[in-house]
């Protein structure tokens, strides 16, 4: 199969997670459309190693894979402080800032 | 697998960063094995030598010819070693060493059950209020992990300008973003506020931080390698070898063009430039004060530093694409910035938006795309990091009984009440407006001279025309501390330990000094303005 077709799926994918990060009002949904995105990434980077034949894409996908693992800790971390504090995880209650 | 090499690192070239990352894992054990009330000491101690040492192996790796003639790219190809990168590291180990000071500044606050407190929540993680907080308030804990965090942060902003490939381009990017997140939710006081703040620069940073890795990916596909300069190499047309797969996609110049767009928009993110800027005032207002100051002036430098290496060195090829947006976002940082400080009253927000017209300032050096704009841009940031700090580091002194006063109209007559305080604070504002015998005066003639002579007059002329406008409300802040009457409920002025006086007198004198005899510091710059290829 032609590897370019994974190429294309990535965009979607990627798409459609920035697509939910600029829509959805949940706080936890925002986060899991950002690893959707992190996600695409991978996939493209995998397809490109493997279109190139060297193993740099792979390489990078893992520590992509790990960085992914770490931001879930910090973020899910702050986004139940803040569950806590509020009884909410909504983007749009977190207003205190307004102008 | 027999012919599996051991990786050649060159230790001594890595120091600084090594040594960083060393002291903070050992804040760590700290945190894990010592007793309460042992850590904050150890602490302190662990990430004020660990900082001075990390700015003594720089100094001694630029005194030994790194910065010039013996440049080199360390480390298999991953990090690079040279003047802009060691310019851009001491600043950030100095700004870190002084930044420990702020966090560890123990008399602002009033003394809780017996025990001397910092500016940091006592138990992040519990409700606010709530009877977990109740308890460790009582107790008299504090978090002593905000140094291990701080030392981390910093550890990321030294690999940030100097990374030499894409891979730790990124690994950098979240090393130094993940720890600031954290940081930002811990302010003792108003932790509503802070937790809003570390939510909406975690989203935003996040997101942010996907578009760069998705552009990594991108150029990746397009160059088949993440090295900087062989990425260059196949922009330019001449790549070393044309195997089969680059052959295919070395022609895709969509993949080129989305790839770069994307990765410069998750830098200009990080520098905070319009149209990027959205997260810089909510955070800036909310993340506790120090945590403010370190991250208003280490994350600019870092990020500078790794824009101007993509630019230069990954990108020169496609500099008549990127040169016309850069504009564009130069003078929206500059102008925007300005006109929405106008209308600001609080001072942590009013130094905000002051921070995003001077990322316009400071990309405007940038896009002159000559080895003095490099320069001028290394110097600006060495001088406004100093200014930025102090000026939060005064932030932190104006107290009433709700702690920090940060709105503008409780600033009013405190010339009259504390002269001294007043005429430091007046002259960090000097400085950002750039007013002659400071150090922003010196640093902004540098980067629109820079300009100017790339033949950007354009720049240069909306440049000046937006300090005019910054230069209106800094006055105006200044007028309102020494002109107007004080309030009778006004804040008082805290005195506080040598920590903050050392961070504020330091960066009295740094912007005094490079504002009155600055060419020492821009010959500095100007000998390390070349970057390795």
């Amino acid at each position: 199969m032609n590897p370019e077709n994974y190429l294309y799926l990535s965009a979607l994918l990627f798409t459609l997670g920035a697509c939910g990060v600029l829509l959805r009002r949940n706080a936890i949904v925002v986060f899991m459309c950002v690893e959707l995105m992190l996600n695409a990434a991978n996939l493209a980077l995998v397809t490109f190693s493997r279109m190139h034949g060297n193993l740099d894409g792979q390489i990078l996908a893992f520590f992509v894979m790990v960085v992914a693992a770490a931001e879930v800790v910090v973020g899910l971390a702050i986004i139940v402080t803040v569950y806590r504090s509020r009884h909410s995880a909504s983007v749009d209650d977190a207003s205190l800032m307004k102008l | 697998m027999n012919d599996l090499q051991a990786p050649d690192i060159e230790w001594v070239a890595l120091s600084p960063s090594l040594i960083v990352f060393g002291a903070a894992i050992l804040g760590v054990l700290i945190e894990a094995f010592l007793p309460r009330k042992q850590r904050y000491y150890a602490e302190v101690a662990v990430s004020t030598l660990a900082l001075a040492g990390a700015f003594a192996a720089v100094v001694g790796l630029a005194a030994g010819g790194h910065a010039s003639g013996e440049a080199q790219v360390a480390g298999m190809g991953a990090l690079a070693v040279d003047g802009p990168a060691l310019f851009l590291q001491g600043v950030i180990t100095l700004v870190g060493l002084v930044s420990v000071f702020l966090f560890a500044e123990r008399r602002l606050e009033p003394a809780l059950h017996g025990a001397s407190v910092d500016s940091f929540a006592a138990a992040p993680a519990a409700v606010p209020g709530g009877p977990a907080e109740k308890e460790a308030v009582r107790a008299g804990w504090t978090t002593t992990e905000i140094f291990p965090l701080l030392l981390f942060a910093v550890g990321g902003m030294l690999l940030f300008p100097a990374a030499n490939d894409l891979l730790v381009l990124f690994i950098a990017l979240e090393v130094l973003s993940l720890p600031l997140y954290l940081l930002c939710a811990m302010a003792r006081r108003r932790r509503l506020l802070s937790q809003e703040a570390a939510v909406k620069y975690f989203l935003l940073g996040a997101f942010a931080s996907a578009f760069l890795l998705f552009g990594v990916a991108l150029l990746y596909g397009y160059a088949g390698t993440v090295s900087y300069s062989g990425i260059a190499e196949v922009v330019s047309g001449e790549p070393g070898a044309i195997e089969p797969g680059l052959a295919g996609t070395m022609g895709n110049d969509a993949l080129l063009l989305i790839g770069g767009a994307m990765l410069v928009m998750g830098l200009l993110f990080k520098v905070g430039a319009v149209p990027f800027h959205m997260w810089t005032p909510d955070v800036y207002q909310g993340a506790p004060t120090p945590v403010t100051g370190f991250m208003a002036a280490a994350t600019k430098v870092a990020a500078f530093g790794a824009l101007l290496r993509l630019l230069y060195v990954v990108l020169p090829g496609l500099r008549w694409d990127w040169e016309p947006v850069l504009w564009g976002v130069t003078i929206a940082s500059m102008v925007g910035g300005a006109i929405v400080a106008i209308t600001q009253t609080d001072v942590k927000r009013l130094l905000a938006y002051s921070s995003i017209a001077h990322a316009g300032f400071i990309l405007a050096g940038v896009v002159a795309v000559t080895e003095d704009g490099v320069s001028s841009v290394l110097f600006y940031l060495g001088a406004y990091s100093f200014v930025t700090l102090g000026a939060f580091a005064v932030v932190t002194l104006v107290r009433d009984s709700g702690g920090e006063a940060t709105h503008l109209s409780k600033w009013a007559g405190l010339g009259r009440r504390s002269p001294l305080l007043a005429s430091v604070f007046a002259l960090f504002l000097l400085a950002f407006a750039g007013i002659p015998l400071t150090s922003g005066f010196a640093g902004k003639f540098a980067v629109f001279r820079a300009a100017a002579d790339a033949g950007a007059m354009g720049l240069v002329v909306v440049g000046v025309l937006a300090s005019a406008i910054a230069a209106f409300f800094y006055i105006r802040v200044i007028v309102l501390m020494f002109f107007s009457e004080p309030k009778a409920d006004g804040p008082s002025v805290v005195i506080p330990s040598p920590f903050t006086s050392t961070v504020v007198g330091l960066a009295a004198v740094v912007t005094v000094v490079l504002g009155v005899a600055p060419q020492y510091f821009l010959d500095l710059a100007g000998q390390a303005g070349v970057f390795v290829h």
